[in-house]
């Protein structure tokens, strides 16, 4: 990209104009949440404005163009991630509520006591305590795939994990510590190939990945909105729809019902089977609005500049004695872990704070993948297309003086 | 010193900075030279867990007051750790209970104590405060 196309980028977000203890802003925890650009921020006023009313039931005017344009972006994020129908998005409150989502229902349906479900080492604790509760509900068993000091999932033990009594494969898309981008259809590929469907967390990967689940045959893919620059409280559970016809509803009440009598209720069709309650149909519109705006710049250009971001920030990080990352694949997103010498990540973020640059640091909810690496944590910057080498230099200049505090 | 003066007198030793960077520089050598915590004492009891960094506390009561001792994985958080200690180590239970800690806020380090930072400091004032709780109901009961 152009500087003048990043500085074009860069106006649209009106946080970025946001000072911190009196310094520009450096937001560099993009792997947490996303900013917001103002087609989105526009998009949820204009709901409110012009669109306010609840959905699907209401005979009246404005009722049937709030429902309209609900699933106008139900439509979209279908033909953006390629689902071959859009009652194949099921709205979530994002990738945490669809994996619990798919934990229970996919629970209900298939799973019993002695049976396991395959995860990964580098999962988010979003995908391994539903697993675990469903473990724990069902007497089954979680199997770890490992990973390779470079943070890639080994996948010849992955196929030994593969047997009769697997009923799941859960698999992080991309490493929200590492960056490691998996190799998600290969691992799919090997599954369906003893029968077992697969879930991908598309949590990290949606922002930076043109994503095609019926190129990946993926079962089931999930990715919340607040990371692909939307709204926070909206996400989507794409599950192909011989799946989502056979497991049974995750909540009830309202939208998901066809008929109820206090004997019987039958449910409704996909997808608002699966979406019980008011939907959020602000947050949908806005999320449409969000993937639009991607689209606009292009999935790709995004890919290769935010790769740029990541291998001239990788390389100025090594200017450092002590410097140690975390994740070191070829095939990396936009997420960069690490540690100086023993200085603990706590000091490192706090202190690079108060220089106005907001970096994550911790285990980012991923303790078993400390666990894994021996370390308490790591302090993880994360880049978007609107972050600039610019502020990369700031950042490395600040961290040199971070670390020469407590050495 | 009563616990209102230690925090006057580390107030003023702040003040003495404008800069943060030389606030949290006398931070860093305050956690440097934090007596470290004999490593028998760093137990799953004495953990208080953030998610974060980590903080350990003992506490014991000797003649009438009550002697705590602790530290940190963070050097910051140690320093802070070491403020607290030089507060209300070796007051009695009845002045750490009534206490309302000023000091941190004045010396511009609140963010320290946020919720959200979860780095266990917050946790381990409540502690203070309830392990203060405990000894003086045990006085009073003359346990």
């Amino acid at each position: 990209m152009t500087t003048n196309e990043i500085n074009n980028i860069r106006a649209e977000f009106p946080i970025l104009l946001e000072k911190v203890y009196n310094r520009p802003l450096i937001y560099f925890d993009n792997a947490a949440t996303t900013q917001k650009p103002k087609a989105v921020l526009d998009r949820i006023i204009y709901g409110y404005e012009h669109l306010n009313a609840n959905i699907h039931r209401g005979v009246h005017f404005l009722s049937q163009q709030a429902t309209e344009a609900h699933e106008d972006a139900r439509n979209y994020i279908a033909n953006f991630i390629n689902a071959s129908s859009s009652t194949e998005i099921i709205f979530t409150r994002g990738t945490t509520e669809a994996i619990n989502l798919v934990a229970f229902s996919l629970g209900e349906f298939a799973c019993q006591k002695g049976d396991e479900i395959v995860i990964s080492v580098m999962e988010h604790h979003s995908n391994i305590v539903p697993w675990q509760m469903l473990c724990e509900r069902k007497g089954m068993k979680l199997r770890i795939i490992p990973m390779n000091e470079k943070g890639e999932l080994q996948l010849d033990e992955y196929e030994k994990l593969l047997n009769e009594r697997t009923k799941l494969v859960s698999v992080t898309h991309v490493s929200n510590v590492l960056g490691t981008i998996n190799p998600v259809k290969e691992i799919i590929t090997k599954a369906h190939s003893k029968n077992i469907p697969v879930l991908i967390d598309g949590a990290q990967a949606v922002p930076h990945i043109q994503v095609d689940v019926q190129e990946l045959d993926a079962d089931f893919y999930v990715f919340s909105g607040h990371k692909v620059y939307a709204s926070t409280g909206i996400g989507v559970l794409f599950g192909k729809r011989e799946w989502l016809e056979k497991i049974p509803p995750y909540q009830g009440g309202g939208e998901m019902i066809q008929n109820v009598t206090f004997e019987r209720t039958t449910y409704n069709e996909l997808p608002f089977k699966f979406e019980a309650g008011t939907p959020d149909y602000i947050g949908s519109t806005a999320l449409a609005e969000a993937l639009k705006y991607v689209q606009n710049i292009g999935m790709e250009k995004i890919a290769n500049y935010e790769n740029e971001l990541t291998r001239y920030a990788t390389k100025r990080l090594m200017e450092i004695d002590g410097m140690r990352i975390y994740g070191t694949s070829e095939n990396k997103s936009s997420v960069i872990s690490f540690l100086v010498e023993n200085i603990h990540p706590y000091d490192i973020g706090a202190i690079l704070d108060k220089h106005g640059i907001a970096v994550r640091t911790g285990h980012h909810c991923a303790q078993p993948l400390m666990d894994f690496l021996k370390i308490p944590g790591t302090v993880r910057t994360s880049f978007s297309f609107y972050n600039t080498k610019e502020e990369i230099d700031t950042f490395i200049e600040a961290l040199k003086r971070v670390v020469n505090m407590f050495r | 010193m009563t616990i209102n003066e230690i925090q006057d007198q580390i107030i003023a030793d702040f003040n003495l900075f404008d800069d943060w960077m030389d606030k949290y520089a006398l931070l860093i050598d305050l956690g440097n030279s934090l007596e470290p915590l004999d490593e028998k004492h760093k137990i799953p009891q004495n953990i208080i867990e953030g998610c974060q960094s980590r903080v350990w506390l003992t506490a014991e009561l000797v003649d009438g007051k009550i002697i705590f001792k602790g530290e940190s994985d963070a050097i910051l958080v140690k320093g802070i750790v070491a403020l607290l200690l030089q507060v209300l180590s070796g007051q009695t239970p009845d002045d750490i209970v009534n206490t309302e800690l000023y000091f941190i806020e004045k010396i511009g380090l609140k963010e320290h104590l946020s919720p959200t930072r979860s780095n266990g400091l917050l946790a381990m004032v409540k502690q203070m405060k309830m392990y203060a709780l405990v000894f003086k109901a045990k006085f009073e009961k003359g346990i």
